[in-house]
């Protein structure tokens, strides 16, 4: 098996220091501390800063931006590059990340680990260019046709937009899956401090590469973390890939057991891992009656919501999902068990997360959703008002 | 290795995956001629095989890179050139060959087409033009000239077709050749060129399908096709791209050779050039 090689940044991409920025500049230097080499990506409102930074700055520390000519090309030139050896990104909003959607199977398929970034704004279709959604949250997971499994996590803050994005890049590489970096418009024009740390206490993950000689790899072979090693075209290995459902050698297969084996493993490689890649934070969840459970731009308004409700005696604990996908059943549950009711605020209107809550509790608990067509951010009063309703 | 005592072996084995065989591809195909053509090239112009990479789309001609023993990817439909910019950017040192179908490159993936020729990409595209998508069946192509019969023209084409050797040069290709199948000399000599040229080098090679687009068409035989190619080919190297244009179904003759070889700088020497000297000692070259 491929050992997880962890190493530290390289200090040419590490801007170490105090900033003052935005989201979308702080996830273009975490991309960049993270080793991140190539990005390929359009223009899209409210995304756009995260490559013109790039561009800006990857001539002087070594790699390739390249404007594309839409989101589907973006979406597959990166990953054109992972598979010459170098980490990628591309960035988008919602109108892109519908069109990538058949390249996020492309990447599932082929197990190219690479990251979406999706700075969130309203839709459907054209939307809101420049206000903040949360309403892509089940496309991320489901967006491409056929079974698979991606990861995606959500920051709340523009330190987190670089430190997570960093992480991302590091479940890509781990496991070989399209990670989705799922900022929103709030997150990604919002404008804080941010403390880049030095290259040296950065950690970044390696690529997964055999050290099999070409005669005894197969490219799809996994190792016991169901994951296959990597190989990069130039090395001899003179390797095949293919979108079509293909066996350990890479070569296609079509019919129903060959089907069964890759989509198995492709889901089974982040549910099997999932305990490794869960990432949350709680805060007086244990003697709760209610539990907020939010992400993103909208953990970060519940916290007020959380300070009134506990000021006026109410037992409030809160629960911020960091990784969004794959979602943290076994806690959930088990917080359900013990709570009156979960409260879910987030920028869309169906229940993107909370939906998800709902199926995992069972009725154990009840499930408040607090929707927000997007456009703004919840005002904390409404997320009080269903504290407050959920507490009875 | 061939099982059959006294008889040599296949010239081109060493770059097939013979482990794949027997290929997808129907009689008379002309596929499969222009992959031999393709294997001569690159062992004539002695590139390693260890850096030359194959990418293609969707389609007959998409399953190419599947059957070459080299790095190959099959991508999604149309999308060849958009991941091949990708792999080219990331690692120069790598010879990146997209290899598919007409209704691959320059229908669904027309935009990346222009895109690259536009931008000089240093990759080569070789674009085998049946004039329908024969994968699914036989549907109508952008290049499928007037009156062609096909599943979704059952009355015959009525919209006008692209005449790509004027597409590729329009938009900026450093090399545009076009051969047909019976042409086997100079297709490979055409790869050799492309091959060897810094820039987006284009071959359109127009190739039979006799199980779909010939048979629905009633236009014979794959082998009446060649006699087509043989007899209505006129080699003009040099012509205006303006008149190579394929508009009926049969016409009278067909103009193939090499229409444009020029020097143009590529994207990444551009790129190096523009931001050296903008940057200076700041720049990081890439690739060099």
């Amino acid at each position: 098996m491929a050992e997880i090689k962890y190493t530290t940044a390289d200090p040419k991409g590490v801007l170490t220091g105090i900033h003052y920025m935005d989201g979308n500049h702080a996830a273009c230097e975490g991309a960049l501390a993270a080793g991140c080499r190539f990005a390929a990506g359009y223009p899209i409102t409210p995304s756009t800063e995260v490559v013109e930074r790039f561009s800006a700055r990857i001539p002087l520390v070594g790699g390739v931006f390249i404007q594309m000519e839409d989101e589907i090309a973006s979406s597959i030139c990166l990953q054109g590059a992972v598979w010459a050896g170098l980490k990628a990104m591309t960035v988008t909003s919602g109108p892109g990340i519908s069109l990538m959607q058949e390249h996020i199977g492309l990447a599932a398929c082929l197990e190219t680990p690479c990251v979406f970034v999706n700075v969130q704004r309203g839709g459907p279709s054209t939307g809101l260019p420049t206000l903040p959604g949360q309403a892509d949250m089940q496309q991320c997971r489901w967006g491409s046709h056929g079974d698979y499994e991606v990861i995606a996590l959500s920051p709340s803050t523009v330190q987190e937009s670089f430190d997570f994005i960093i992480d991302a890049f590091n479940l890509a590489e781990i496991y070989r899956v399209p990670v989705f970096f799922m900022m929103d418009e709030c997150v990604g024009h919002m404008t804080e401090k941010l403390v880049i740390p030095e290259a040296d206490k950065i950690k970044v993950v390696e690529r997964r590469y055999t050290s099999k000689p070409p005669e005894e790899y197969l490219p799809f072979k996994p190792d016991p973390d169901l994951v296959p090693e990597m190989v990069k075209a130039g090395d001899g290995y003179r390797f095949h890939v293919t979108g079509l459902t293909h066996d350990e050698r890479g070569y296609p297969v079509i019919n129903a057991q060959a089907q069964k084996e890759m989509v198995y493993r492709l889901v089974e490689k982040v549910e099997k891992n999932a305990p490794k890649i869960w990432r949350y934070e709680e805060d007086e969840v244990e003697d709760a009656d209610v539990v907020v459970l939010s992400y993103g731009i909208s953990a970060r308004v519940a916290l007020k919501a959380i300070e009134m409700a506990r000021e006026k005696g109410i037992r409030v604990g809160r629960m911020r999902l960091i990784v969004v996908w794959p979602f943290p059943e076994p806690r959930v549950k088990e917080i359900a068990s013990k709570v009156k009711a979960i409260v879910v605020p987030e920028l869309n209107i169906r229940g993107q997360v909370a939906r998800e809550v709902e199926r995992i509790v069972e009725g154990t608990c009840r499930v408040v959703r607090v929707p927000h067509a997007g456009g703004t951010v919840h005002d904390p009063q409404e997320i009080l008002d269903a504290i407050m309703e959920a507490a009875k | 290795m061939s099982v059959v005592e006294g008889i040599k072996e296949n010239p081109v084995e060493e770059f097939l995956r013979t482990d794949r065989l027997p290929h997808v591809w129907c009689s008379g195909c002309g596929i499969g001629t222009t992959v031999n053509c393709f294997a001569r090239a690159v062992k004539e112009c002695g590139i390693p095989l260890n850096d030359l990479a194959i990418v293609s789309g969707i389609g007959c001609t998409g399953r190419v890179a599947g059957y070459l023993r080299l790095d190959s990817f099959h991508t999604t439909h149309g999308r060849a050139i958009a991941f091949a910019t990708g792999l080219h950017l990331a690692n120069p040192e790598l010879k990146v060959v997209v290899y598919s179908g007409d209704g691959d490159l320059v229908g669904i993936g027309g935009n990346h087409f222009i895109h690259a020729a536009r931008r000089n990409l240093d990759i080569t595209v070789i674009l085998i033009n049946n004039f329908t998508y024969a994968m699914t069946g036989g549907q109508v192509t952008p290049t499928a000239p007037l009156d062609s019969i096909e599943t979704t023209t059952p009355y015959g084409v009525f919209e006008q077709n692209f005449n790509l050797p004027h597409l590729a040069a329009s938009c900026g290709a450093v090399y545009v050749a076009r051969w047909t199948a019976y042409h086997v000399m100079q297709v490979k000599k055409a790869m050799v060129e492309a091959l060897n040229k810094k820039g987006f080098s284009f071959i359109e090679i127009i190739a039979p399908c006799p199980t779909i687009y010939l048979r629905r068409n009633r236009l014979g035989s794959a082998i009446d096709e060649l006699k087509y190619y043989k007899e209505h080919s006129v080699i003009q190297h040099g012509a205006d791209t303006r008149d190579v244009g394929i508009d009926i179904r049969r016409p009278e003759k067909i103009i193939v050779g090499k229409f444009v070889d020029i020097e143009k700088p590529d994207y990444l020497t551009a790129m190096n050039e523009h931001l050296g000297e903008v940057l200076g000692d700041k720049y990081v070259r890439w690739g060099e």
